[in-house]
């Protein structure tokens, strides 16, 4: 399905939140329509990985060719989960349906499905838990709110558990703190152990656990990308830059998001960084092995993280770097920021992280030893390193779309504002109900941006869609800002179809546009090779 | 689930519970087992269970440190730091947890999306739960520290000093307490709530309306034994005193509507470890709460961490050294 396929927003909204289904939500059977739902993971995937039971399959088949003992195995699996997630447990105990997350999901909002309500989406699973795990469900079944785990409950669970973009936005609003996108992420992990998974998933883990990155680009077709993008930049600003790759004895190891490497509008952030590393005289290296920021292990299991992110210590290391930078990218710093430490450190090798520039150490990062670009670049800006024209940018009305996860599995949101504030002149934030803690996931976000679920994207996106309009009724915003790569795909298609005269982009972007640099020849285009100024309408 | 059957099935429940105290007593005379025995029982179950789920919790390891962070974090020293909302040291969970538990500090954000022509999505400020749930916990809290007049002789003061300022408004007498009608106001309106916005129907399980009837059966029974049948409260006392002292004695000639109350209380608080209500307990051990956001500064073990199989740098080069070394990358092994 594509965005042209959809019906006009206004149609595709027509839907009414305060009306559930007549029949109560164990007898609403689950229908696998087209645009709702993601193609499952290919059988080769699978097997590169050694993951459970590869084979051909469609969820809109009558037979999914799951193993005989399918139902054994998942509740041993959940069993396991029970005993060793704090999170899980709990989650599974505590929540008093009062449902106050219920219209917090973007998914629910967009949809109008009670399932995608993030209460709903966990009691699929937790109504499987009372059955087998409670002493009550066990006594009462369905009249304990216990159900027993059939197919149809398993099909239930593949539909909505990836309907869930893991954004964490109803934790927020919990007063116990329930995190649905833990239940999800355990879910998608009871799910893997019977072959139920997304190719749009797999098939960057398993990409990224050969080549290194998500794409599969082997190290030969990095350097040529890379090569484009420097030709580029001297283009435009008569700088040559040599890139170093996997440079032994550097000071620094880069990591970013593949998916900056290769489509626009990535690929001008992507110049950024080496535009601004480039004017610092930063002696820091790129790394092909680890030349993956992003981990859709985090989509995948807690096992698949870990096994993913191996490599960015390991290549610290053998590269013998003293600290890394991470770029712009979301889920990646949910897992550099709350799980790499823990997985692969302590990482004793490394050395506490301190600005060669501005001599700033990074105290909260001292212990992983991993710096967010922006905490860097807006120390850089703070102390007056860097040499900033910010009418550059001038042509550009921006707001700032936060990602779900620095905004709530990290709190990075000033860092990225200082930095925006300091590049550009005209900048206006969305209503507050959507931005910071508050902010509304792409819609796209934990594997879903696929073409086949254009659909449930496009609903998804509707929340974040309807406060961009705000901004741009009101300010004429015209440039969608953000801090992730996922987001530069996800929300590019989410303006086609919401505001179609919005472009996306992330901060370094802008910042290399505004980036006065030595001996660089006066810019007349920015980094899209667009004219900077008027010029085009003086003619 | 069916709304209605949810809803009809937690009625005939606490309906029967309600009969069958009041025949218990008042027809059977069984008021050594709806005084003594079930009271007795009810609270070792309420002990037990309480302490068993939280240490059975508490065993369960907290694998990662995953708080939701709802404000900015400590990052470079000029960035203003939210230690409540986002704490950077135990000061600042213990203050997180502090405004969770006593004043539903993420209740307060509720909102209501609505879709409007456009379309659009508006949120308008839902506070509306947040205030009930205030209510009823507090004047449930009041409630509960006011019964403590008959279990202590001579009464705490501050018991007596609750009392007399819960019953400022001596309208009637007995006393009617502003406690008593705030907590059955909250409870009615929770009720009300549940079976009247679509979204919360539609979620409920007969779990949720037991709680709630058991409670407002709890509420009204109590002010019907105090205000409309007089109960004999010395008699109540003296029962109360002497379950507490392990003298069961239950003097003759309570009225039954006292024990339909002792029994939907002991109901309450035996059925409270298996239930939804251990809210009370869980929310102290919810690690996206109770945690600092000190990921990268400090360090954080998984107990059961394991080796897990990766893609060996060594690995990688073996499959492209050729290509490395002819586009100019450096390798380790030539
Ligand atoms: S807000 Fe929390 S307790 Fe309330 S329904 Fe949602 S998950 Fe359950
Ligand atoms: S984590 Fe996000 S997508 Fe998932 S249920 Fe919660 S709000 Fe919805």
């Amino acid at each position: 399905m594509e965005l042209h396929d959809l019906p006009k927003p206004q149609d595709l909204m027509n839907i009414d939140l305060n009306k559930p289904p007549e029949t109560g939500w164990m007898d609403t059977p689950t229908v696998f329509r087209n645009g709702t739902y993601s193609y499952p993971a290919a059988g080769k995937n699978l097997k590169i990985l050694g993951l459970a039971n590869p084979r051909q399959w469609s969820p809109a088949d009558e037979d999914w060719k799951l193993p005989e003992n399918w139902k054994e195995i998942i509740l041993q699996g959940m069993k396991e989960r029970l005993e060793k997630y704090r999170s899980f447990r709990l989650f599974m105990d505590i929540c008093v349906r009062c449902g106050a997350c219920a219209d917090k999901c973007h998914f629910f909002i967009g949809s109008g499905d009670p399932k995608n309500m993030p209460v709903l989406r966990a009691e699929l699973i937790r109504s499987v838990y009372r059955n087998d795990f409670t002493l009550l469900g066990k006594m009462l079944g369905r009249l304990g709110g216990g159900r027993e785990l059939t197919i149809d409950v398993l099909k239930e669970w593949f539909y909505y558990f990836f309907q869930c973009t893991e954004c964490r936005r109803c934790s927020v609003f919990c007063p116990y703190g329930i995190d649905t996108a833990e239940v999800t992420m355990i879910g998608r992990e009871l799910l893997n152990l019977v072959g139920l998974n997304i190719n749009w998933v797999i098939e960057p883990v398993a990409n990224c656990y050969r080549t290194g990155n998500h794409l599969g680009i082997p190290p030969h077709g990095l350097v040529d990308m890379w090569q484009f993008m420097t030709d580029d930049i001297e283009d435009i600003t008569g700088i040559k830059i040599d890139l170093p790759i996997n440079k032994k004895g550097a000071e620094i190891l880069f990591v970013t998001p593949s998916g900056d490497y290769f489509a626009d509008p990535g690929t001008y952030t992507c110049m950024g960084y080496m535009m601004l590393f480039h004017e610092l005289g930063l002696d820091y290296t790129w790394s092909t092995y680890a030349s993956e920021g992003g981990n859709f292990g985090l989509f995948t299991s807690h096992e698949m993280i870990k096994r993913l992110n191996a490599k960015i210590y390991a290549e610290a290391k053998r590269l013998g770097v003293k600290w890394i930078i991470g770029g712009e990218c979301g889920h990646m710093w949910r897992v550099i920021h709350q799980y790499m430490e823990t997985m692969n450190g302590p990482a004793d090798f490394l050395e506490e992280p301190v600005s060669p520039i501005t001599g700033t150490k990074f105290e909260n990062a001292k212990q992983s030893k991993m710096v967010h670009i922006t905490e860097f670049t807006s120390d850089l800006i703070k102390n007056g390193k860097l040499k900033l024209d910010p009418s550059r940018n001038d042509k550009i009305i921006a707001t700032y779309h936060d990602s779900c996860n620095t905004a709530r599995a990290a709190g990075l949101l000033e860092e990225p504002r200082y930095v925006i504030r300091n590049i550009m002149n005209n900048f206006y934030e969305m209503p507050e109900n959507t931005i910071r803690e508050q902010t509304f996931c792409c819609g796209g976000g934990a594997g879903l941006g696929n073409d086949e679920n254009i659909e449930m994207r496009m609903r998804g996106a509707f929340p974040r869609a309807s406060a961009l309009r705000h901004v741009v009724d009101k300010h004429a915003v015209n440039r969608l800002l953000c801090m992730c790569a996922i987001d530069r795909a996800t929300l590019t298609a989410l303006c086609h179809y919401w505001a179609p005269d919005v472009t996306v982009g992330g901060i370094h972007e802008l910042l290399a546009n505004a980036l006065v640099m030595k001996g660089e020849k006066e810019r007349t285009v920015d980094l899209r090779g667009e004219p900077l100024g008027d010029e085009e309408e003086d003619e | 689930m069916n709304a209605l059957f949810s809803l009809v099935s937690a009625l005939i429940a606490v309906a029967a519970l309600v009969a069958v105290s009041w025949f218990g007593v008042g027809a059977i005379g069984l008021d050594s087992v709806f005084g003594v025995i079930i009271p007795y029982i009810a609270l070792a179950i309420f002990i037990i269970g309480v302490v068993y789920r939280i240490v059975d919790w508490a065993r369960v390891p907290v694998p990662f440190r995953i708080p939701t962070t709802c404000g900015q974090g400590k990052s470079l020293p000029w960035i203003k730091a939210d230690n409540l909302d986002c704490p950077y040291n135990t000061w600042g969970v213990i203050g997180r947890m502090f405004l969770e538990v006593f004043l539903f500090r993420s209740l307060f954000r509720n909102s209501k999306a609505e879709l409007r022509e456009g379309p659009k999505a508006a949120y308008a400020s839902a506070k509306w739960l947040w205030l009930f749930g205030i209510l009823f916990h507090y004047s449930f809290l009041i409630i509960v520290l006011r019964h403590l007049r008959f279990f202590m002789e001579p009464i705490p003061s501050f018991v007596e000093a609750i009392t007399s300022v819960d019953g400022f408004f001596q309208i009637m007498v007995p006393t009617v307490f502003i406690s008593d009608l705030l907590f059955l106001g909250a409870v009615t309106l929770l009720f009300l709530r549940r079976v009247g916005l679509p979204q919360v129907r539609y979620i409920s399980l007969p779990a949720d309306y037991f709680a709630l009837f058991l409670i407002l059966g709890i509420g009204i029974s109590g002010v019907l034994m105090r205000n409309f049948f007089k109960v004999d409260l010395l008699g109540v006392k003296s029962l109360a005193i002497s379950l507490f002292t392990l003298h069961p004695a239950p003097p003759p000639g309570i009225h039954p509507i006292f024990y339909v109350h002792l029994f939907l209380v002991s109901v309450l608080i035996a059925y409270f470890p298996f239930s939804k209500l251990m809210h009370a307990g869980g929310v102290f051990l919810s690690p996206t709460r109770n945690l600092a956001n000190v990921n990268r500064s400090e360090r954080y073990v998984n107990p059961w961490n394991y080796p897990v199989k990766v893609h060996t740098y060594e690995e990688y080069e073996n499959d492209y050294r050729e290509k490395m070394k002819e586009c100019g990358i450096p390798v380790d092994k030539e």
